[in-house]
């Protein structure tokens, strides 16, 4: 009953998503308000209608109503009732209900603002939003429906198709057939019964989710014509938000893959992950871009063709991460959703691209860019470093189908290819954000350039032979502190330049200058703090790939494995049952350094019978200088020879950690609200008046 | 003149780009195959990096956690996605590779820790080589269980 509920309004909701596309495209053609405002209430009775549907659906999932496929394929009786309730997103079918939840919050969200200035966006901003959403509600409704039951015939056998998979639909698929109730369910894969599992896809997702906001502007700005600046100052916080849970979801999942998954790392270049990345990358460009155009009009264009790439690259990167069809090549229409998505991100992407071209000539830069050192300049050679990395990253996941095309041939590109390819665009980068932040709008030379870098840059270089005397002559980590330490250096200049200003002129003390200083510019300030952290988490990216170490062996009771300066002696092993059914295996190993005893380590092996499934958890020993990473291999109780390590010196990793949390400060720091009017007034300063349009007079 | 020096620099970039791109492929590429296609290839593959992807066999994996020695047999799963589907889907042709004993089968051997995921009808994607005895030295494993086999839905409650 529940269920046909849950279908039922779900249903309700896909037909009033699409009545608001229709009444918001006809009032805005017949100039009706009335329809207008029917289509903007029609949408604001998504999400409550969604979030029923949703709520029926948790019902199901915490109540073991195993009949419904969905929940029979994500739950067991044995888990938890909260990891039943994250199992919402845990299967394909319920996480694309859980999209379209958030992506109906958003868009209320967005038509509960002030409209009075904007008001020939908001049908625009209504239909793309309501697109979106009743796309992933039909997927739902059509394809992946999680409210579907198995069915039984006369006989109580479950009913299967022809090829002896179990036939799930919402109504009996024969005469006679009555609801097939499984005993217990299949239960979550153990691997992502982790607190980082579970908050990672949400984040990840309300990432995905909110660049569809600046996108649904961008798009009603190309159709009305209004090609200001002001699109992007509606949406700014909204891609600052968007870019933070983005982020959030790719560290999340990173400190997962390094807990959990056992190999002493945590970015494999799998193209789930690459899924993931590639709208971050398009968002990170767009939002440099953006400054530009709002600080000296250029980059229009531009501006536009990135956003709408990050909506296909969000929609594609919904569709990899979620049907888990990636790890072959062959696997992209493996989900029957496969083809439906190609189409839609085929059929929004070329109406975007062509009403970009459409409004082409009115998208033309307000001056031209003239010194190649000049700011902007150095911002668009930022853009095109960046879409470089995306170019790279597409093409590792696309090369296979090529070569199959041409070849006949299936060829694959493995993590080496992405690490080389992108190793040099990454110093590129690092090195715009060392000189960028000093170079002057409009126009520098390299001598004004030249006479701002050099100090930091000398002591850099400084810094950089320090190194190479005390720690390591390896070419590609000197040339990669070097940059590190001229960003970082160049970064606290710029702070301490404006806040020494600061104490002089308004006799503040150094953390007052400081505060006000951060507070008057947030958005330049956080970005600062966003490059700070960047580069701490270059320090641990580049320690943990070029400095790590490992060794394994088997040792009995008292003895021990030495690696890099530590000592890692076997104490003792314990098996005993764990929580939700798991048998955890838990070695006991002392970690010395020298003679000099550190603590102990619980490396251990939970298997889970009901899966057949293993999860090795590591011992981890966090330093800032390194980590010990201390994994349990193996241990037989009869086996008389001890018990099996794999151990990893991961040098310098805790910086990335540090640096990730840093970084979500600075974007936080950026992100805060701040008041609109200030904004305009500056803008209003900087600009000529013979360059200021009449906004929708222009043409 | 302005534009020139921005459309110069700007088809440099383009072209270190490609560079770097066409490099990092030529010198990172892998084939990759099928158990069905390796073995056709024979000795000429012999020490090349390729990628084999396979159904594991369950019974026959052995671990010897002394020398960290891992060895398994993998089956022949069809590489053509058309194939797949008609036979019902991945974890379908993982099951009906692993059962048929007259499939082609690949023997791998790898070092280091077992991976979790590692186990009967398992899909296996592997980076390595072949060695003269028709041995796959692996490097990288990668494992992947589809959803479990459907058919195997527990029984009904009650009746």
């Amino acid at each position: 009953m529940v269920a046909d509920f849950g279908y039922g309004v779900i249903t309700v909701a896909f037909v009033v998503a699409l009545y608001s596309v229709g009444a918001a495209i006809y009032g805005e053609r017949t100039k009706s308000a009335r329809w207008v405002e029917s289509a903007r209430r029609a949408m604001l009775l998504l999400w409550p209608l969604i979030t029923l549907s949703a709520a029926s659906l948790i019902y199901l999932l915490i109540t073991n109503h195993f009949e419904v496929s969905f929940v029979y394929e994500v739950t067991s009786r044995e888990m938890p009732t909260y990891l039943k309730i994250t199992a919402w997103w845990g299967g394909q079918a319920g996480s694309l209900v859980f999209w379209s939840w958030l992506m109906s919050a958003f868009a209320s969200l967005v038509t509960l603002r002030k409209w009075d200035r904007d008001r020939e966006f908001l049908p625009w901003v209504i239909v793309v939003t309501s697109i979106t959403t009743a796309f992933f509600l039909g997927l739902v409704v059509f394809y992946e429906n999680p409210f579907a039951y198995y069915w039984s015939g006369p006989d109580h056998n479950l009913i299967v198709d022809a090829l002896g998979n179990p036939i799930i639909s919402m109504f009996a698929p024969a005469a006679g057939a009555s609801i097939y109730i499984p005993q217990d369910g299949n239960g979550l894969n153990p691997l992502l019964r982790h607190p980082g599992m579970i908050i990672h896809p949400p984040m990840l997702y309300l990432g995905f989710v909110s660049f569809v906001i600046p996108f649904a502007f961008a798009i009603a700005a190309l159709i009305t014509g209004r090609t200001d600046d002001r699109w992007i100052r509606i949406t700014r916080r909204w891609t600052l938000w968007a870019w933070l849970f983005l982020s959030c979801g790719l560290v999340l999942g990173s400190r997962w893959a390094y807990d959990v998954l056992g190999w002493g790392g945590f970015w494999g270049w799998d193209p789930v992950e690459i899924a993931a990345l590639m709208p971050w990358l398009t968002g990170t460009a767009f939002l440099h871009s953006v400054m530009i155009q709002e600080k000296r009009g250029l980059l229009k264009q531009w501006n536009m063709l990135l956003i709408i790439l990050t909506y296909s690259l969000v929609i594609f990167g919904t569709f990899l991460t979620r049907s888990g069809v990636l790890s072959s090549v062959h696997a992209f229409a493996q989900s029957a959703i496969g083809p439906v998505f190609f189409v839609f991100i085929g059929v929004t992407f070329i109406t975007s691209v062509a009403l970009l071209i459409y409004r082409w000539p009115d998208l033309r830069g307000e001056t031209e860019m003239k010194s190649m050192l000049s700011r902007e300049a150095l911002f668009l050679l930022n853009n095109l470093f960046f879409i470089s990395v995306l170019v790279v990253c597409f093409w590792g996941v696309v090369f296979p189908l090529i070569s199959q095309l041409f070849t006949g041939q299936t060829v694959t590109v493995g993590p080496p290819f992405y690490q080389t390819a992108v190793a040099p665009l990454f110093a590129a980068l690092m090195l715009l954000m060392g000189v960028a932040p000093l170079s002057a709008w409009g126009h520098s030379s390299l001598r004004t350039l030249g006479r701002a870098v050099w100090k930091s840059a000398v002591a850099a270089l400084v810094v950089t032979a320090i190194l190479f005397f005390t720690y390591t002559n390896n070419p590609i980590a000197l040339t990669g502190f070097f940059l590190v330490a001229l960003v970082l250096l160049v970064t606290f200049q710029e702070f301490w330049r404006a806040a020494s200003a600061r104490m002089r002129a308004q006799h503040e003390n150094v953390f007052s200058a400081l505060w006000r200083l951060v507070g008057r510019d947030r958005r330049r300030y956080g970005g600062y703090v966003i490059h700070i952290s960047m580069m701490l988490m270059a320090i641990g990216i580049l320690g943990i790939n070029l400095f790590q170490v490992q060794t394994q062996g088997t040792v009995p009771v008292n003895d021990s494995l030495s690696l890099s300066g530590y000592t890692v002696k076997y104490d003792s092993v314990a098996q005993f049952p764990g929580p939700d059914g798991r048998q955890v295996t838990r070695a006991v190993v002392s970690v010395y350094q020298g003679n000099n005893y550190l603590g102990d380590l619980y490396p251990r092996i939970d298997y889970y019978p009901s899966d057949q499934q293993n999860m090795t958890i590591p011992g981890e020993r966090s330093t800032l200088k390194d980590d010990l990473y201390i994994i349990l291999v193996d241990w037989q109780p009869t086996a008389a020879n001890g018990a099996t390590f794999k151990i990893f010196v991961n040098p310098l990793v805790n910086w990335l950690w540090i640096g990730a949390i840093i970084f979500l400060f600075g974007i936080i720091i950026a992100a805060w609200p701040e008041r609109e009017a200030e904004a305009v007034r500056a803008r209003a300063r900087r600009v000529p008046q013979a360059d200021r349009k009449q906004p929708g007079v222009a043409d | 003149m302005g534009r020139t020096k921005f459309i110069v620099g700007g088809v440099l970039i383009l072209a270190a780009v490609v560079y770097l791109i066409f490099t990092a492929t030529k010198a990172n590429a892998e084939y990759f195959m099928t158990v069905d296609e390796l073995k056709a290839k024979g000795a000429s593959i012999v020490s090349q990096d390729v990628r084999i992807s396979g159904a594991v066999v369950g019974d026959t994996i052995q671990y010897d956690a002394n020398t960290l020695t891992l060895t398994f047999d993998i089956a022949q799963v069809p590489g053509d996605q058309k194939e797949v589907d008609a036979e019902g889907g991945l974890a379908a042709v993982l099951h009906a590779a692993v059962i048929d004993p007259n499939r082609t089968r690949l023997q791998v051997t790898y070092n280091g820790p077992e991976p979790d995921l590692l186990k009967n009808e398992a899909q296996a994607i592997l980076t390595g080589h072949l060695d003269s005895n028709g041995v796959f030295h692996a490097d990288e494993l990668l494992l992947k269980c589809p959803t479990k086999y459907q058919s195997a839905v527990p029984n009904q409650v009650g009746g």
